[in-house]
């Protein structure tokens, strides 16, 4: 009996130890000032944390929306947490991958990161989980931009410790950008309460329709809008986002790149659908045709310039950015399978990125090579890392039977049925540019004799990390009941919005 | 054993092969043997299949859903196991001349070869077995990512350049046409399913919406070579020539075309093209490119060069069939499936024989060869005449029911394309047979008998199996009549034009 009182308290407290795990983490982790400890805690939470949001999920299928009033206080006056299906599924992408991501990278760490610095990075890793995490499950806007700031400010530490002293331009690059991106969220947030006097989510979706299309609410929707796209890197406001990848130290670049931006776009999920609703922002302004240009540009512009790149970790990068395209196109569709292949879009994506991502990072520790040049003959050198990348390249250019695929799918089929072919052309050409710079890697990968006879020995737990996300990438290719099936429900559940 | 489960094996067997082999990497003996015996497995149980199939049964499995609506399914049709039958028999001859062949040349990286020719071979079987368009577009792919290292084998600058050409024209076709064609007919007929009469008649689709559709589809299978997008072919035989016989003549090409065929007949339907006529420009396309492939062939010295351009020639018989859509004209294209499939690996491994006993590859060196080399040269020789169409050889009959199925649809050009084809055939295949046979070759002595140097035995039955199926299957085209039967319905005795006229005696 009191067993299950028990079990019913824990379920009740998720949302809040979502965000609480991971930062009472950091603070450990930046007391012990050992590295092999820290990561230990990290890894702690790095397996906490997934249990936590597959339990979150599985409560919000099985009893709807969680509401969790902060320290006691209702909502809307207390801060509220609140979990829904779109969170959930963003919630469980996030903490995987953050999993995954710290199982694989202690000795690339301990490789890449100054001895000194080691505890602090972990300690920093955890506070930008606990940031992501705070956005996600949080339900009031003031509170998003706490959370934001925390994870920003921890992400400038990451970046700034690669080992390239590219590292501190590059983090310096972000901090002016994402301040900028987090100034400019906090002004539309801040119009929104002087005109509706609240700042709870739910509380603003129920109030922003007695003062629909005035002029300081179209100015908030804009700040918002930027403010969020700057942090998502939407184009052409992507510019910080190579640098960063770049020189990160490359478990950093692993993580940040499959989860940081999706976070963003989460929130402007949220706002678009959730908070304004269908009605308001996306008929009264030029949001989705905006968004719908934006996207197009980013996927054949960020294509074309991974084309072009010398260093494998800016090519991904690059990729990124137009991956990130075919995201904001499927939430610009404004339909349910388009939703449904944008927010797929997010997790599948952030397997495969992951995947090439530590793929890289165990190349550059076994070789120290980051130019593509450089990677010649590791094909047959280090054929399990380089198999894995190429399975996630296949992922990336969209091939059947990865991940990529069905998002993609999604994306056609949602164009289609609105009828514009013009962006089924897109999502297909950019589609086979990326086959061009995989392609690349490969040729060089595979033709070329290996620079040396023996490159270093890679981690096994690296190596195994990048295995399991290829693997991932081709399971979740035939079995979408989870990656698309969750997604569907969500793209349903942000269409209803909050209001109705 | 059901009949169900025995397409489960057919499914997974090549893939298990092609494990097995890896494990066996080591042990050259060991991995042919597991080689061998996948191919045999396969071929016994696509055998049983074939059979079921002819008794009536339609057995299919439908493993897993991938979006509301869309599965992966396997759907057994007289049009798939027609193919699957060719493919899983000539893989077995094929293992055999491999052996003899990369053995014989001392090809480096074997086990990756024989690896991912097993799931290349899988691939042609899940093109084969599938059920809907999606599940053809995935072993399609497939098939595209698995011969690729197979071309590029050699790893010569070359191999890599021409690998490049292969990869970008197939899947930049796939992915640029043949998806989005793909989900055009899925938002317009709710389903990709391949049915029976077609999903498109009643979509709402006008004929030129129709022939647009057609057209995306055509050139969205590149590896059914249409002029323009035929480059990929010519620049595939940099491969060893096993690949190029197997893949490039059988199951990569034969996989667009049996595609082409089977979205014409399944999706769009035959009465409804032969109602609108909005494949006549397809038909036309690639009437044009019987005729200019057959030309270039003519001006290619390089042996495998010829043959592949012949290849590029051979492939539009089956498109123009196709897109003629007439009962007739279907069975033409599906028995020029197996036909040209026979016929023209034959003339690969006498190719190959060529290599391998003389490291000879063009047609300007081959004076004499056949003098030294009588049995790869008769069998080329059978080959050749199969494919120019002459009795008692598989060739003949295809291109008469292509005939037939032209002048049913009153296109008699068809019957033009058809002869002036011939005479190219004839042009560019037999002067090699000609100079093997006729002219003396040069380093022969006057006086002295000229020494045998044939291939490798393993090359030799090769041979001999493939020319004598030449032979076997015209005696046996009565039996693939009635296997197509079902989807293209002729009564053979009673052409249409004695019907027209018995409808204007009464």
């Amino acid at each position: 009996m009191s067993v299950e009182h028990h079990a019913f308290h824990v379920t009740e407290h998720l949302p809040a130890l979502a965000a609480v795990v991971p930062l009472v983490g950091a603070v450990l982790a930046a007391l012990v000032r050992n590295g092999t400890i820290a990561w230990l805690v990290s890894l702690a939470v790095g397996l906490a944390l997934p249990v936590i949001s597959i339990l979150m999920l599985w409560e919000v299928q099985a009893s709807g929306p969680i509401s969790y009033a902060l320290g006691g206080w209702a909502p809307p006056v207390g801060i509220e947490f609140r979990v829904d299906l779109a969170n959930a599924y963003l919630a469980i992408l996030v903490s995987v991958m953050a999993g995954v991501v710290l199982a694989g990278s202690p000795r690339s760490i301990d490789d890449e990161v100054n001895p000194e610095n080691r505890a602090w990075y972990y300690a920093a890793f955890l506070l930008c989980l606990c940031g992501l995490m705070g956005m996600i499950v949080t339900g009031d806007a003031f509170n998003v931009f706490v959370f934001m700031e925390v994870s920003s400010l921890a992400t400038y530490i990451l970046i700034a410790m690669g080992r390239d002293r590219r590292a501190l331009v590059a983090a310096y690059q972000y901090l002016i950008i994402g301040t900028v991106g987090a100034t400019f969220y906090v002004i539309g947030v801040g119009l929104l309460l002087a005109m509706t006097g609240t700042l709870n989510l739910v509380d603003l979706a129920q109030r922003l329709p007695q003062i629909e299309a005035t002029r300081p609410l179209f100015t908030a929707v804009a700040f918002i809008i930027v403010g969020l796209g700057l942090k998502l890197a939407l184009f052409p406001m992507h510019l910080w986002l190579p640098n960063a990848y770049a020189y990160a130290p490359s478990s950093a670049s692993a993580f940040v790149a499959s989860t940081a931006t999706k976070v963003a776009v989460y929130l402007l999920l949220r706002f678009t659908f959730s908070v304004y609703g269908v009605d308001f922002v996306l008929p009264e302004t030029p949001a989705a045709t905006l968004f719908m240009i934006l996207a197009s540009v980013a996927m054949i512009s960020g294509s074309l310039s991974a084309i072009f790149q010398t260093n494998v970790k800016r090519m991904l990068a690059y990729s990124s950015v137009s991956q990130i395209g075919y995201i904001i196109l499927g939430i610009a569709m404004i339909s349910e399978t388009g939703l449904t292949g944008g927010i797929s879009h997010m997790f599948n994506h952030a397997l495969i990125k992951g995947a090439l991502f530590i793929a890289v990072a165990a190349v550059i520790f076994a070789t120290g090579a980051v130019r593509i040049d450089d990677m010649a003959g590791l094909g047959r050198t280090m054929p399990v890392t380089m198999g894995a990348f190429v399975i996630a390249g296949l992922g990336l250019i969209g091939v059947p039977g990865t991940a990529g695929f069905i998002s993609k799918w999604y994306l056609i089929q949602g164009a289609a049925e609105q009828g514009m072919w013009w962006i089924v052309a897109v999502i297909v050409v950019s589609s086979l540019m990326a086959v061009f710079y995989i392609g690349r890697v490969v040729e060089v990968a595979w033709f070329r004799a290996p620079l040396s006879d023996a490159p270093r020995r890679a981690p096994p737990e690296l190596v195994l990390a990048a295995v399991a996300l290829a693997v991932a990438v081709v399971i979740f290719g035939f079995f979408t009941e989870f990656s698309a099936g969750v997604a569907s429900d969500a793209a349903r559940v942000l269409l209803e919005g909050y209001a109705r | 054993m059901t009949s169900t489960l025995l397409m489960d094996i057919a499914l997974l067997l090549p893939f298990a092969g092609a494990i097995g082999i890896w494990l066996a990497g080591r042990w050259p003996n060991l991995r042919e043997a597991v080689t061998l015996a996948t191919a045999g497995g396969l071929f016994i149980v696509v055998i049983t299949l074939l059979m079921r199939v002819l008794d009536g049964e339609r057995p299919e499995i439908h493993p897993i859903q991938l979006f509301p609506g869309v599965s992966i399914d396997f759907v057994l049709e007289p049009l798939g196991m027609l193919f699957a039958t060719v493919a899983s028999t000539l893989w077995i001859v094929n293992s055999v001349y491999s052996i003899g062949y990369m053995r014989g040349n001392n090809e480096p990286r074997q086990t990756p070869f024989y690896i991912c020719f097993a799931v290349a071979i899988g691939g042609a079987i899940g093109v084969s077995f599938a059920g809907n368009l999606l599940t053809l577009f995935l072993y399609y792919e497939l098939l595209t990512l698995s011969t690729y290292p197979l071309v590029t084998h050699k790893g010569t600058d070359e191999a890599k350049a021409k690998g490049r050409v292969y990869l970008i024209l197939l899947m930049g076709t796939s992915m640029l046409l043949m998806l989005p064609a793909i989900i055009w007919v899925l938002t317009a007929a709710g389903t990709t399913e391949f049915t029976p009469g077609g999903v498109l008649a009643g979509a709402g689709l006008t004929t030129g919406m129709l022939a647009v559709l057609y057209t995306i589809f055509m050139y969205g299978i590149g590896k059914a070579a249409l002029m323009p997008v035929h480059f990929w072919l010519p620049a595939a035989m940099v491969a060893p020539t096993p690949v190029s016989a197997l893949l490039h003549a059988v199951a990569v090409v034969k996989a667009g075309v049996f595609s082409v065929l089977k979205i014409t007949v399944y999706i769009f339907g035959i009465d409804l093209l032969a109602e609108t006529g909005a494949s006549l420009p397809v038909a036309y396309i690639a009437g044009a490119t019987v005729v200019l492939a057959s030309m270039v062939a003519l001006t290619r010295d390089n042996l495998k060069a010829r043959l592949a351009y012949s290849t590029v020639s051979q492939l539009s018989y089956v498109v123009m069939a196709a897109a003629i859509a007439t009962p007739a004209a279907v069975i033409g294209a599906a028995m020029h499936i197996a036909a040209h499939a026979v016929s023209k690996i034959t003339l690969f491994f006498g190719a190959g024989a060529i290599y391998t006993a003389h490291h000879l590859t063009e047609v300007s060196q081959l004076d004499g060869i056949g003098r030294k080399m009588p049995i790869t040269l008769g069998t080329f020789l059978i080959g050749s005449l199969s494919i120019i169409g002459l009795p008692p050889l598989i060739g003949v009959w295809s291109k008469w029911w292509i005939g037939v199925g032209g002048a049913d649809a009153d296109q008699y050009w068809v019957l033009a394309v058809l002869m002036i084809s011939s005479l190219l055939n004839i042009a560019y295949l037999m002067p090699i047979a000609a100079r093997g046979f006729f002219v003396a070759p040069p380093d022969a002595k006057p006086g002295e008998p000229v020494a045998l140097k044939e291939a490798p035995i393993a090359c030799l039955l090769a041979l001999l199996a493939t020319a004598a199926l030449c032979l076997l299957l015209f005696f046996g085209a009565s039996e693939l009549e009635t296997l197509l039967a079902e989807i293209a319905p002729v009564d053979a005795a009673q052409p249409p034009v004695e019907g027209e006229a018995n409808v204007n005696l009464q």
